[in-house]
């Protein structure tokens, strides 16, 4: 039953997905930045995307130290997976977008910086996981990291902010040159990368409770 | 009351432990020492550059030395199980935790003041100009530093790979504090005074330090007993 | 009110339970005995007893309140697998550190007054690294009676000990008993605890699968309780 329904968000996704792809390779190209200008179709789903991981996986993390319910652990762990595969799409598409524009693949520009730290912070959090054997404590710890790492998001990003700016001002917000017949797609493409995420997610969520049900009975034999 | 002094006896404890062996202490300044060796090596730099570059460099010895003294804070307690004992007594997780992250705070610094004429020697550069705002520079960066590693160091205390992980997890969150600490330092022994231009820069520090000192003393009964 | 009561706990490793609802009771001036197998559960229960971890579902109570309440842990002594004193300091320091946490009035005195019980006043200044095995275990065993607990928890007391430490445990553990004091203890060494034990709880693969007074066919035949209620 949910097994279909995986498999028809996943299609959707995907078919959303190659539907955006097209449409937006056959728009126009943009004034002042030309054809590398469209990756914003895909830089910022990703960034947003991988935000709202974040902040599921506090929530998620909170929800496992107040409950104790492994299934918060399972959505902690999923959610911060598939956000850190969506960051690290983030970092790629703006370092391809940085090469054609600013002629560098990497500059110290306060939100590139912002975001790989973000990310080195996540990965942290996986990192701490695979140390520790022990379902319980591992989600116990898991869970007080990804609270720790929560707080540091705006931290990173104020300083990092303070510390240097050269990055383009966000394009929809301060006048940039956004085409407002565009939005309709970036929206398409805005929830193609959604879906997308919710489903590995999802995906990702059933792996962790097989796996955990897997070492219970693991334990279960070694008892007997 | 009863937990000051709870907190106090803790952090006299581990400090007591700690001269006993000079474990810790010992290997963090050694480490502390050839970090500075190795970045004279490394970079013939001019008394300029070293100016600019000193709050950066001095923060990283900082940071690496540390979290040698860090790692050792709750692995002290691992032998004898005497983090049972502890736990077992009636003094609440924050007392505990507090009294260990003083603990580390004292030794931390102590490792600093003592790198820093290091560090003034070695590169022909005088950080006495503006001593007092340096001392409160250096004062809340560690224990910023502290806060964390000490919080940290009970998270990896059990777990393998603990003293490669402790590293691994504390400097991604550690650094909007390094870099407002290593902002203020470069500027301090340049001799420009905290001012409008940075005073962001000490405020972000003394938030950084208040948030994670409260979410610290919020968590550690967690992390200590689940 | 029972001094110790474990009231239907459930503890988990992830989905695999490792305590399944267990309720034990004793009484002041009892002496439980829990035995099992390895993995059977004891120092599990016994770690949430003394509020070392906590059980997902269930409560312990001693004396009527929550292991981890500041008041429960100043009655409460615990002897677990490791000494719980610091290598680094003296038998005395050690003693004075313990004192001080559990707010003793007096924690010098206390602390030469349990040197002296545990026949260590002679090595009092001495770093306990410097110990041999027995004297760290009595000394290990001063810092658990130090602030004098009603409530005695044990994880295999005997396991380990010289002859020496054995008489000084247990000619202390039945003082503490004598004195209306409760012991819950886990253990191997049927013979030794049995001889203190006023009741006999047994588990088995995280459940109770007897628990009831110890009789002095029990203590004639330490297997006995193994033999009918265990899985043989």
């Amino acid at each position: 039953m949910t097994n279909k329904i995986l498999y028809v968000l996943g299609i959707a996704a995907l078919a959303i997905l190659v539907w955006n792809i097209y449409t937006i390779a056959r728009l126009p190209e943009e004034t002042r930045q030309g054809e590398v200008f469209k990756i914003i179709f895909f830089h910022v789903p990703m960034a947003i995307t991988a935000m709202i991981a974040a902040a599921v996986a506090l929530i998620a993390s909170v929800g496992f130290l107040l409950t104790k319910n492994f299934k918060f652990d399972a959505l902690a762990v999923a959610v911060t997976e598939v956000g850190l595969a969506f960051l690290a799409g983030n970092l790629v598409t703006g370092s391809i977008w940085g090469r054609e524009i600013w002629g560098i693949w990497w500059a110290w520009d306060a939100r590139l910086t912002s975001a790989l730290v973000c990310w080195l912070l996540y990965a942290g959090y996986l990192m701490l996981r695979r140390a520790i054997e022990e379902p319980t404590q591992r989600a116990t710890f898991a869970a007080v990291f990804s609270i720790f790492a929560f707080i540091d998001v705006p931290i990173v990003i104020f300083s990092i902010k303070w510390w240097r700016t050269q990055h383009p001002q966000p394009v929809f917000w301060a006048g940039g040159s956004f085409p407002p017949d565009w939005t309709k797609h970036f929206l398409w493409n805005m929830l193609a990368m959604a879906l997308l995420g919710a489903v590995m997610i999802a995906v990702r969520l059933r792996q962790e409770e097989s796996q955990r049900e897997l070492d219970s009975l693991r334990r279960m034999a070694h008892a007997l | 009351m009863q937990f000051f002094r709870q907190v106090f006896v803790v952090a006299a404890k581990d400090l007591r432990a700690e001269f006993r062996t000079k474990e810790a202490i010992n290997a963090s300044f050694a480490f502390a020492l050839v970090i500075l060796l190795m970045f004279s090596f490394a970079f013939d730099i001019p008394v300029e550059t070293a100016r600019d570059i000193s709050g950066g460099l001095l923060w990283i010895v900082f940071a690496f030395a540390g979290t040698l003294v860090l790692n050792r804070s709750f692995a002290r307690e691992l032998p004898n199980d005497c983090l049972d004992a502890l736990i077992a007594a009636p003094v609440s997780g924050a007392a505990l935790y507090l009294g260990k992250a003083l603990a580390n705070y004292v030794l931390v610094l102590a490792v600093e003041l003592v790198s820093l004429p290091v560090f003034s020697i070695f590169n022909n550069l005088s950080v006495t100009g503006q001593f007092w705002e340096l001392l409160l520079v250096l004062a809340l960066g560690t224990w910023g530093l502290t806060v964390i590693g000490t919080i940290f160091s009970a998270l990896t205390v059990n777990i393998r790979l603990r003293e490669v992980m402790l590293p691994m997890l504390t400097y991604p969150i550690l650094v909007p504090a390094l870099m407002g600490a290593m902002q203020l330092t470069s500027a301090l022994v340049a001799g420009k005074p905290i001012g409008a231009d940075n005073e962001a820069w000490l405020k972000m520090l003394i938030g950084f330090d208040v948030v994670y000192t409260a979410v610290s003393l919020v968590l550690v009964e967690t992390v200590l007993v689940g | 009110m029972s001094a110790v009561a474990v009231e239907g706990i459930w503890k988990f490793y992830g989905d695999y339970p490792a305590l399944r609802d267990v309720r034990l009771t004793a009484e002041g001036g009892a002496c439980l005995a829990l035995i099992g197998r390895n993995g059977a559960g004891k120092t599990t229960l016994l770690r949430i007893v003394a509020g070392f971890s906590r059980a997902q579902r269930g409560a312990v109570k001693i004396f009527g309140t929550e292991p981890r309440e500041t008041e429960t842990r100043r009655r409460v002594g615990f002897i677990g697998h490791g000494i719980s004193v610091y290598d680094e300091l003296s038998a005395l320091e050690n003693l004075i550190l313990f004192g001080k946490l559990y707010g003793l009035a007096n924690p010098r005195k206390s602390a030469l007054e349990w040197l002296e019980r545990t026949g260590l006043e002679r090595v009092r200044n001495g770093l306990v690294r410097e110990f041999s095995r027995g004297m760290r275990q009595r000394l290990a065993v001063a810092r658990a009676f130090l602030h004098e607990p009603s409530v005695l928890l044990l994880d295999e007391p005997f396991t380990a000990l010289d002859d020496r430490a054995i008489a000084v445990l247990q000619t202390l553990l039945r003082a503490a008993l004598a004195d209306g004091k409760t012991i819950v203890m886990s253990t191997h060494q049927l013979r030794e605890a049995l001889e203190l034990a006023s009741h006999v709880a047994l588990l088995v693969r995280g459940q109770v699968a007897f628990h009831g007074p110890c009789t002095a066919e029990m203590v004639a035949d330490p297997g006995l309780v193994y033999a009918r209620y265990g899985e043989g």
